[in-house]
């Protein structure tokens, strides 16, 4: 008998955001697509996530940010990630990010930034088809 | 993937990633899970186990929270896992006990776990148990399990922890009804959280009340302990309490736990093993979907079709 193997996935708030709309429909839309979504809640660390995403041993990351502070935190998370070892996540953002942000943070390994407005069909059919087959 | 025994080794080492894939694993496959904890099991009873259950918005997360920090204080390692329902019908879940522990999450002493429950019922999820002999086996002095936000039929942490707190809260509304029946009965400690809110004393003396009916002779009394856990207030002598329940256990008690926690959970593994080789045994068999159809064309009532069925395989 094998239980089902199911994603975990974990929505972080880096930074100092005052809300969390987007994060929560998010993590909502993707508990009803069947994973199993831990929320760190606001005002989170580099240094908490990482170490939660470890915890958890979650599959994927999603990094919800709107405070314009990506360009100096995300890349100190990524580092973090490759520290502890955890380079087989798939790790994603969204938020407030400008366009020509983007290519530097993809090529720090962020594999998907989805902007305001980005339906939750899109990212649940994004994280189905591109979170890692482990174990 | 890392092989069974590396992260048998990296778990007793108490090293996190190992303890992280190690209850993956126990969710995930029960196989992989059966080897990993053979491995670890020798290691494991030498922590003190607790449950903490109640019902929702009891303040549970915000608690253990409050319980890390005194341990820590004083001087002890702490394991926690938080069980959350999965949705019966997405399957999925969202696991949110950990927003008001995450402070506590860069502490080296501290490892936190969210579950989901799978569609286990008894509040908590099916691989709990395992989980908190992983987290034994790494070293942990302390482990406690939150279960989801239970009402009265969600018993089974006794399964699983040796002390067990029931928490309430004045005005969640029916007051005691929500810890009558199977809650009472489970409870080693009683905590009245929110203790500051005006009706806290009513809350304190119906629980009273209720203990006071059950008039059996206890060699234990659960205390009823009063504690703000938003400010950390009652939280030292709830541990103080704890610690006392700890030393009436290994005056005795203990011992014959562990054997009636040894036989339930040897029942439990044998009626596991022989129905899934039975069923699968079973449904190799022609005669299987035979009967089935004979049920579904009311020619035959379940029971007695599995008695058939048994019968001859047991012959």
């Amino acid at each position: 008998m094998q239980s089902e193997r199911k994603i975990r996935v974990l929505i972080a708030k880096p930074g100092l955001d005052s809300h969390d709309r987007g994060a929560k429909v998010v993590a909502r839309a993707l508990r009803d697509a069947g994973m199993e979504v831990i929320y760190t809640g606001l005002r989170q660390t580099p240094e908490q996530i990482v170490e939660t995403a470890l915890q958890e041993d979650v599959d994927v990351i999603g990094l919800s940010i709107l405070s314009g502070a990506h360009m100096a935190l995300f890349p100190r998370i990524m580092e973090l990630l490759k520290e502890k070892g955890l380079t087989d996540v798939l790790v994603f953002a969204g938020g407030i990010i400008p366009e020509e942000d983007i290519p530097e943070l993809k090529k720090i390994g962020i594999k998907e930034v989805f902007g305001p407005g980005t339906s939750t069909e899109t990212i649940i059919k994004y994280v189905l088809e591109n979170a890692p087959k482990r174990r | 993937m890392q092989k069974i025994d590396e992260i048998a080794k990296g778990v007793l080492a108490g090293d996190k990633r190992s303890i992280a894939k190690a209850i993956t694993i126990a969710e995930n496959s029960l196989e992989e899970a059966q080897s990993l904890i053979a491995a670890i099991y020798p290691h494991t009873g030498k922590a003190h186990i607790i449950g903490l259950t109640g019902p929702g918005g009891a303040g549970k997360s915000t608690l253990i929270e409050k319980m890390v920090r005194e341990y820590r204080r004083r001087g002890k390692t702490v394991g926690v896992i938080a069980v959350d329902p999965t949705s019966p019908f997405t399957g999925g879940a969202f696991l949110g006990d950990r927003i008001r522990m995450q402070e506590l999450t860069t502490d080296n002493g501290v490892f936190i776990r969210s579950m989901a429950t799978r569609n286990n019922p008894g509040g908590i999820a099916k691989a709990t148990k395992d989980a908190v002999k992983i987290l034994d086996a790494s070293g942990k002095d302390v482990i406690i399990v939150e279960t989801v936000g239970a009402g009265q039929s969600e018993v089974d942490i006794i399964k699983v922890a040796q002390t067990i707190i029931v928490i309430h809260a004045p005005g969640l509304g029916d007051e005691i009804q929500a810890i009558k029946a199977g809650m009472m009965e489970i409870a080693d400690i009683f905590v009245v959280n929110k203790a500051d809110r005006e009706n806290a004393d009513k809350t304190v003396m119906d629980i009273q009340a209720m203990l006071q009916l059950n008039n059996k002779e206890k060699a234990w009394t659960p205390p009823i302990i009063k504690t703000v856990a938003l400010t950390g207030e009652g939280v030292p002598q709830l541990i103080e309490k704890i610690d006392e329940h700890w030393q009436y256990l290994q005056k005795g008690v203990l011992h014959k736990r562990s054997w009636e926690k040894a036989e339930a959970e040897l029942v439990e593994a044998i009626k596991e093993k022989v129905t899934s080789s039975i069923i699968e045994k079973l449904k190799r068999e022609k005669r299987f979907e035979e009967i089935l159809r004979q049920i579904v064309n009311r020619e035959i009532d379940p029971a007695s079709a599995a008695e058939k069925l048994l019968n001859q395989i047991l012959e």
